[in-house]
């Protein structure tokens, strides 16, 4: 058992458990705190319109609609990604790695989209402390979407070079966990910002 | 076929199983875009939150592996998930959200 540990996860805690993984669901125990702030400032918020549009004058569903789907998608094809970096096939491991990375631009690129078409409708980032609060908390998850598509690209190129320290498994699963979280932060996001009418 | 077991119980579930997950998020997802479109009347609120709910624990239980993994990851994260519902929820009720 502690050598299967050993081989699974490098450097282990007292508890016997991995420390890059308890770090990082630490990580991610904080980030609940970060998103947590954007939401509840966006919730106070969004009936603060000012001149501007309102949400419901804004929001197109179909498309964000789609964008989720997209971005609950490349959940599946991460933890499929996980699973075959586990059975040390580095070939699907690269595949479903990268066709999770193209997802997740898909999912960017629909960001992008979305905030030119809200600053085309007369919703920039001051118009009002609604368009402020949404731009600060879908951009923070924008942000985090797309550092993720960086770790995905950089650790298949890492391990493609062999020269991941430790577990290879071990690491793919540290981004897997990252990007699952940025997952459910939108299956938040989706529902309170987007279905929910202010 | 040892290798594929070894994955099964150590590190989550078959493939198959994780493509069973993402069906359902898809279908839950579908029923609530279909909110939108149709009037659940009282039902509306309640009925987001709780597919929001089920959503989130599903891919935090299936596809994040604490279903699977050691106690202490679930207990970390959700210490600090629901310390953050608790700080913002008295935010957002001093801020008389919630009236």
């Amino acid at each position: 058992m502690t050598s299967d540990s050993h081989a699974d996860g490098g450097a282990h805690s007292s508890t016997g458990l991995s420390n890059n993984k308890l770090g990082m669901w630490l990580f991610l125990g904080s980030e609940c705190l970060l998103f947590g702030g954007l939401i509840s400032t966006y919730m106070l918020y969004r009936g603060r319109v000012g001149a501007g549009p309102r949400p419901s004058q804004v929001f197109d569903i179909p498309f964000t609609s789609v964008s989720s789907f997209v971005l609950l998608m490349s959940s599946l094809t991460m933890v499929l990604a996980v699973s075959a970096a586990h059975k040390g096939d580095d070939r699907n491991t690269y595949l479903w790695i990268t066709v999770t990375a193209l997802l997740g631009a898909t999912f960017v690129g629909g960001q992008v989209y979305e905030f030119t078409a809200f600053y085309n409708e007369g919703m920039g980032f001051t118009t009002s402390l609604f368009s402020s609060s949404f731009f600060v908390l879908t951009g923070f998850h924008g942000v985090h979407v797309t550092v993720g598509i960086i770790m995905l690209m950089s650790i298949v190129g890492i391990m493609k070079r062999s020269k991941v320290p430790g577990s290879k498994a071990e690491t793919v699963e540290m981004i897997g966990l990252y990007w699952h979280f940025v997952d459910i932060i939108w299956i938040i996001i989706f529902t309170l910002i987007y279905l929910i009418p202010a | 076929m040892t290798t594929e077991t070894h994955s099964t119980t150590e590190h989550g579930m078959s493939n198959a199983g994780y493509v069973r997950i993402a069906a359902i998020l898809a279908a839950i997802t579908a029923l609530e875009v279909s909110t939108y479109y149709v009037d659940f009347g009282h039902f509306f609120l309640p009925a987001l939150l709780i597919m929001m709910a089920i959503k989130f624990v599903i891919v935090v239980s299936y596809f994040m592996h604490l279903k699977f993994d050691n106690k202490l990851f679930s207990w970390v994260f959700y210490a600090g998930l629901i310390l953050a519902i608790t700080v913002y929820g008295i935010f957002l009720a001093t801020f008389h959200f919630f009236s």
